[in-house]
């Protein structure tokens, strides 16, 4: 009887743990199709098309030249490095560098887009026909799969200003530090079936940015931003009409978001219902994609040709002569990507590929371990991989730690409990490590207070010689009595038992 | 900082440019304008081509491009369309003229739709022999927001202040009103 019950929060804790996985329809009568938009805000010093400063925490309006204020005769002029660095990711993800590009304008009217276009690249783009391989690493699998998308293409584009939507006051503020910050936006073909596989796609796309120096990544400044358009079918019936989610603001979140949607989707089909072609809004705080009702129906953004910007060309044939940017040179500069990086640790030190694959995933774990076997080179390399991996704690988990001892769930002397657990055991979250191993908080007063009369019953005698003070020393005695009482870890001190309070 | 108004009177230029454009075609034959200029000048003796010391590339009499003469049926936009227009334009189509200088706008344009383009690279632009010019990333500009929000009506705390979100262009008036009044 109490072993099913167990099995059964076992089970119940499996499923809540690694829900991504088992929501990927693998045994579903559905096929999921996923692909990803993704637009990586550039690393430049200035803006895509003027002189203007990058800068995420500047005033409202301060990064902002005539142009990007679209004031009547200004032009735009292209910035060399977001070119070059444009050049770089494709050449890491395996594209075809095209000899010429050009611009265009897509229309929309926005309050933050005052040119009432962007320009971006939609007919001759920087590139297209990449690549991307990556290795989706199954929470509860043994060992990571192989799987690869493939890029539509590649192009540079202006972001928009931006929007404070005051509903009070009915108006929006508009700042314009954003508009015209260069961005590359990659377009992945529907080639992922599940959120894992879409968040090991970003995941991948960071180490290779990040190595180029081609973007922050930072995600939460928005330096990182990932649509994903979901669509499901029956297997070998066409395609199902698609849904785009936006907003996703975490890597987490793109697995989340992706999920969610294709069960959502599911839930919709099973019950005879159809799918919307619509964009939705994914909310990291409900776990949920909501319609958006911002965008418009059917948008028609008019592209034309940027009659203000001349063909870009590249120099793709190394010559020597020419002027114009040498992709080739780029080419042999480029520095080691994540991928050769994994393959030079298995073959250089031997290592397992999923070692290698968690050093190179987990930012500042490389780094250790380099230092680690410079240090002291007789050290096995396995060794120095294996401890790092086994004693290191995600970053997700510390965080709920942190957020645990925040709320009141754990207290700072069960925080270090908890922290040496989280060692021992680094895939699991610190919240099922505190529920298995009984290290919460008691919250509830009433518990304590009993807990507390209990101790004091049972000691009348040291209670009556205490007299009507209680005093501190004897206080302690109880207050550790009591503790004792409710289990050698629990540390309680509720204020109505202080000395304070409890002198009766 | 752009209110829908503004964003119309822009675009109403634009039109005017548009119905300008169709004038020029027409001073090609001798117009209005072209008389008046004439008669206020009629004491002056006529400009001398023979004499200037540069000849001029502007032909010395009006040039009648073979496209002018191609005969295209006038174009019936559906209310549907107009509505498409009013909504990605935001400009309000409301009234005969505005639906006439449309038209005019299109059957204007409408010439050249007879001419064989097969095998004909399109040009984008009459640069498009020159490599675009790359500017070195260096910041040297910004930091005049003062300047650059004197341009609006209203802004607070150094932001622009513009209507609410995403205004769709709103058609209060029904169909039928509306042609009636363009009817009018």
């Amino acid at each position: 009887m109490y072993m099913k019950l167990i099995q059964r929060i076992v089970n119940f804790r499996l499923y809540r743990n690694f829900a991504t996985v088992i929501s990927a329809p693998k045994k579903s009568k559905w096929d999921s199709v996923v692909g990803l938009e993704i637009h990586a805000q550039i690393a430049s010093n200035s803006k895509l098309f003027s002189g203007a400063a990058i800068n995420f925490g500047a005033p409202p309006n301060v990064c902002v030249s005539d142009f990007d204020a679209a004031l009547p005769g200004t032009l735009p002029v292209l910035n060399e490095q977001c070119v070059t660095s444009g050049i770089q990711v494709a050449l890491a993800l395996a594209c075809t560098i095209h000899e010429v590009s050009m611009f265009d304008r897509k229309h929309y009217f926005y309050a933050d887009l005052p040119a009432g276009y962007q320009i971006t690249q939609q007919r001759a783009p920087l590139a297209s026909n990449g690549k991307l391989g990556f290795y989706v690493d199954v929470p509860g699998a043994k060992k990571p799969y192989q799987k690869a998308s493939k890029l539509h293409q590649l192009q540079l584009e202006q972001d928009s200003g931006k929007s404070l939507h005051d509903p009070y006051e009915k108006r929006s503020l508009i700042d314009l530090n954003r508009a015209g910050v260069p961005l590359m936006e990659l377009v992945f073909e529907p080639d992922l079936t599940n959120g894992e596989e879409a968040a090991a796609l970003v995941k991948e796309l960071i180490l290779i940015l990040l190595a180029l120096d081609a973007c922050s990544c930072r995600m939460d400044k928005g330096a990182l931003r990932v649509d994903a358009n979901i669509s499901i079918n029956k297997p070998g019936e066409p395609l199902g009409v698609r849904t785009e989610v936006k907003n996703i603001g975490s890597v987490r979140g793109v697995a989340n978001a992706v999920d969610y949607e294709i069960k959502r989707q599911i839930d919709i089909k099973e019950r005879g219902g159809q799918i919307q072609n619509e964009t939705r809004s994914w909310d990291a705080i409900t776990n949920k994609t909501v319609a958006m009702r911002d965008k418009e129906v059917l948008q028609d953004y008019r592209f034309m040709p940027e009659p203000n910007l001349p063909p870009l060309r590249l120099n793709v044939a190394d010559d020597q002569t020419s002027a114009l940017i040498n992709v080739e040179r780029l080419r042999k500069t480029l520095p080691e990507l994540p991928e050769q990086l994994r393959n030079n640790l298995v073959t250089q030190y031997a290592l397992r590929l999923e070692t290698a694959i968690i050093l190179v995933n987990q930012s500042g774990l490389l780094q250790i371990f380099i230092k680690a076997l410079e240090k002291h080179p007789s050290i096995p390399p396995m060794k120095v991989a294996n401890f790092l991996i086994n004693h290191k704690i995600s970053d997700a988990n510390l965080v709920d730690l942190i957020a645990m001892l925040n709320n009141g769930t754990i207290n700072y002397y069960l925080s270090t409990l908890l922290l040496q657990e989280m060692f021992d055991n680094p895939s699991e979250n610190p919240k099922d490590i505190a529920h298995k191993k009984d290290l919460l908080q008691i919250m509830d007063p009433v518990a304590v207070e009993a807990i507390c009369k209990d101790v004091l019953g049972k000691n009348g005698d040291i209670v009556r010689k205490s007299d009507v003070k209680l005093s501190a020393p004897i206080f302690t005695h109880f207050n550790s009595m009591a503790v004792t009482k409710l289990g050698s870890t629990t540390a309680v001190l509720v204020k109505k038992f202080s000395p304070g309070n409890a002198s009766r | 900082m752009f209110r829908t108004a503004n964003i119309r009177e822009i675009i109403r230029c634009f039109r005017l440019k548009t119905v300008s454009g169709t004038t020029v075609t027409t001073t090609l034959q001798p117009n209005k304008s072209f008389c008046s200029c004439k008669s206020k000048d009629s004491t002056k003796k006529p400009l001398d081509f023979s004499e200037l010391k540069f000849v001029s590339k502007v032909p010395s009499s009006p040039h009648v491009s073979p496209i002018n003469l191609v005969k295209v049926d006038r174009i019936k936009i559906d209310e549907d369309t107009i509505q498409l227009l009013e909504r990605l334009s935001l400009v309000n189509l409301d009234s005969k003229e505005a639906i006439n200088t449309l038209e005019d706008s299109i059957e204007f344009a409408s010439k050249i739709l007879h001419i064989d383009t097969t095998n004909v690279e399109p040009l984008y632009t009459v640069l498009e022999y020159q490599n675009l010019y790359l500017r070195k990333d260096i910041v040297n500009e910004g930091n005049c927001s003062e300047a650059i929000l004197s341009n609006a009506k209203v802004t607070e705390e150094g932001y622009f202040v513009a209507p609410p979100g995403n205004i769709p262009f709103q058609q209060t008036e029904s169909i039928e009103k509306r042609k009636e009044n363009r009817d009018d």
